[in-house]
């Protein structure tokens, strides 16, 4: 070959290089190129997913606060009605590493309680003569793990005589921080339960209407510009009104899902019609369809997995206005009630403005909400811009 | 653009019908009626009740209709302004909301007027300083304002204000204006009340404005026309102003039609810790104990409430936009 190039070069008196050429060598891959264009659909998404450097960090961090719910019961100090019925309304317990200059470790100062009678309020002080070193993998108030092993085991508690309210404690004695982290497990699951709701009803109402056209599509046109004209929270208001009040708490919970499930649907079924609308039209749904395959199998086999993962992402960024609402509706009594514990009802404490003046501690299962939320807003975020399959 | 605001109008009745028929199956769906609890309530305090009375009561109210029989009957009397009547209150279901609603119209109308000087401005900043520190931060914000619950951010504004300005901001006017009739004063007063429940609401609402509005006005700052003239020499800011601001700003109309739900929503929760005399306690106590033609009348006013204001700005576009205005197509 190099000799046929020089051949030329000498009869058109052209400048041609006598580097030996491979025509083929632009078309060859490099390996970090055909590891991008063989990637899986999956891979691809990881990998912008993973730039992202916020959204994977929330990412993580809702791994690790679902994966808190499972252990709830090793994680928290104190089970959760457990009351110590002399620390009434203890404000959060400092903790400390230092006594006098020297290096102790963890530990908590002796706990006095002394009631104020000119202001008629309680009041705590530390004893700092005493000195209690946090017991870490310790004993404390007896569990069924997973309701199978008998357990005493905790992750972090106070030795005997001492008492560790880190986050202060309510008005019949009970430790907040341990009541947030049980209050976690129903106020984290109320989301998922409630996106599965909503999404398997978006799913079939907005491909029901994307798919068939027609009078299903004006009217589910309709329905949903209803719904979504309509305020969220009293028709809530108005449907949790409606759950009758003998109901078991385990009940109430899955009517309150279905309830936030039932407005929420709307924003998925429009996204899956619209992409439906588009992709019906290709050829490959033709020949789907003139090959005998069911509206139902078209559907579910051809058309959803287009867009499914996007969709994901979508109903991910929905989760968090699950979980507002539920706080919502407990707080103003209309959600979940007592005994069940989610952070709406531990807030339900915090109703008044005395709470704020005098025991704001008990406004703490706020923090949870917000942190979830932010994660939740931002992890969503993410999921979107790296399962957008339309966008480059 | 008679023509526009025509049909706009005529899509509105469909729209009411269903809307009022859901919440009188809402309202009609819990068992029993409010004269079960009444009877209830009258045997608890020892009284003897006469089931023909209680017969001529149910009779009187149509409770004993069946069930489309007493839709109609409300529906059609919604049409003429007869409302239906509060069983809890012995008044017409009109003489108990009275001030109420203009209350929550006062509240909707400057929260919305505070989420577009908040989201204007940050929006703007945003789209056009994309990914810079600032973005972040303000956003950041935003995203705090909407993870934060109202009704505990109300409590926290309310301390705060109580301990800064040292008087009682609950409620929605001063306690001497409740019950007087409105006045120059009085209106004052509520105006001077005004600001907490509005920033509460608005904190909510504002960051879904902001990156709606950011987003659509970097897709405007993309198109070649931008270019273009920046190409040419335009100042920025002039190139900022002139066109892309202008074509976000139809879209900063029409995005009340999202706005709203979620304002209203909000200020009925914020109602209840702040007291306010707006509809939010009232309707739930009217939930709580079945008052279902006053319940039922609140839902459909707040639903009434957000359709027109949906109407108004698609009309408002409609006037800003000749695109709408020629071709009768709504933007959303």
């Amino acid at each position: 070959m190099t000799d046929v190039h020089h051949n030329h070069a000498d009869n058109s008196g052209h400048f041609v290089a006598d580097r030996p050429f491979d025509p083929y060598s632009i078309e060859t891959l490099t390996e970090s190129q055909e590891k991008y264009y063989l990637a899986s659909q999956w891979k691809l998404m990881w990998w912008r997913f993973k730039r992202h450097r916020l959204a994977l960090f929330c990412g993580v961090l809702l791994v690790l606060m679902y994966g808190s719910i499972l252990i709830s019961e090793f994680l928290a100090p104190y089970a959760l009605s457990t009351r110590h019925t002399d620390y009434i309304y203890s404000p959060p317990q400092p903790v400390h590493l230092f006594h006098e200059g020297e290096f102790v470790g963890p530990f908590v100062y002796g706990w006095e309680y002394q009631l104020n009678m000119d202001k008629l309020l309680r009041e705590y002080s530390e004893d700092r003569s005493q000195i209690h070193p946090l017991q870490f993998f310790c004993h404390g108030d007896p569990y069924h793990f997973w309701g199978i092993w008998k357990t005493d085991r905790h992750l972090v508690c106070a030795p005997e005589g001492a008492q560790l309210f880190l986050f202060g404690t309510d008005r019949l004695g009970r430790d907040m921080y341990s009541r947030i982290i049980y209050g976690a497990r129903i106020s984290l699951t109320i989301g998922l339960v409630g996106i599965i709701l909503s999404f398997i009803l978006g799913i079939s109402i907005g491909g029901l209407a994307g798919y068939y056209g027609g009078w299903i599509d004006t009217s589910v046109q309709r329905i949903t510009e209803v719904i979504r004209s309509f305020p969220e929270l009293p028709l809530w208001m108005a449907l949790s009104a409606i759950l009758p009040v003998t109901w078991s708490p385990i009940w109430v919970f899955f009517g309150i899902t279905l309830i936030l499930a039932l407005l929420d649907w709307t924003g998925l079924a429009r996204a899956v019609r619209s992409k439906l609308l588009a992709l019906r039209e290709e050829d490959y749904c033709t020949a789907a369809q003139l090959m005998g395959a069911k509206p139902q199998r078209i559907i579910g086999r051809h058309l959803l997995p287009g867009f499914f993962s996007h969709l994901v992402a979508s109903a991910t960024l929905s989760i968090p206005a699950m979980i507002l609402g539920e706080t919502a509706l407990s707080f103003l009594g209309l959600g979940l009630r007592p005994p069940i514990t989610s952070w709406g009802v531990l807030l339900n404490e915090a109703q008044n403005i005395n709470v704020v003046a005098i025991y704001p501690w008990l406004m703490l299962p706020v923090m949870p909400v917000i942190i979830i939320i932010l994660a939740f807003n931002f992890f969503g975020d993410g999921l979107r811009d790296a399962a957008d399959p339309y966008k480059t | 653009m008679g023509h526009y605001i025509l049909r706009r109008f005529l899509m509105m009745i469909p729209t009411l019908i269903i809307i009022s028929f859901i919440i009188f199956v809402i309202i009609q769906l819990p068992p029993g009626d409010y004269l079960e609890s009444y009877i209830a309530e009258l045997e608890s305090q020892g009284e003897s009740v006469d089931p023909q009375f209680i017969a001529n009561l149910r009779h009187q109210y149509g409770l004993d209709e069946p069930f489309l029989m007493q839709y109609v009957t409300w529906a059609s009397g919604m049409v003429v302004g007869d409302f239906g009547y509060s069983f809890e209150y012995g008044l017409p279901v009109t003489d108990v909301v009275g001030d109420r609603l203009f209350l929550t119209v006062l509240v909707s109308m400057f929260t919305i007027i505070f989420t577009w000087i908040i989201a204007f401005p940050i929006g703007m900043y945003s789209a056009t300083h994309q990914y810079s520190w600032g973005d972040y931060g303000l956003t950041l914000l935003g995203f705090l304002g909407l993870a934060t619950p109202n009704f505990l951010l109300a409590l926290v504004m309310l301390y705060l204000a109580n301990v800064t300005f040292g008087t009682s901001i609950g409620g929605l006017m001063a306690p001497e204006y409740i019950d007087a009739p409105w006045s120059w004063d009085k209106l004052m007063s509520v105006l001077e009340h005004l600001w907490i429940p509005v920033v509460v609401i608005g904190t909510s609402g504002t960051a879904a404005m902001i990156r709606r509005l950011r987003a659509n006005l970097l897709d405007e700052l993309h198109k070649p026309y931008v270019v273009t003239g920046r190409a040419k020499g335009v100042p920025p800011f002039k190139l900022l102003v002139k066109y892309p601001l202008r074509v976000s700003l139809n879209f900063f109309i029409s995005d009340v039609g999202n706005l709203l739900p979620s304002i209203i929503s909000g200020a009925e929760i914020v109602a209840v810790v702040l007291s306010l005399p707006t509809t939010g306690p009232i309707l739930i106590s009217a939930l709580q104990s079945q008052d279902m033609y006053l319940a039922g009348s609140f839902l459909m006013f707040l639903a009434v409430l957000t359709v027109i204001g949906v109407l108004i700005s698609d009309l408002a576009l409609a006037l800003l936009d000749p695109r709408i205005r020629l071709q009768g197509g709504s933007s959303r």
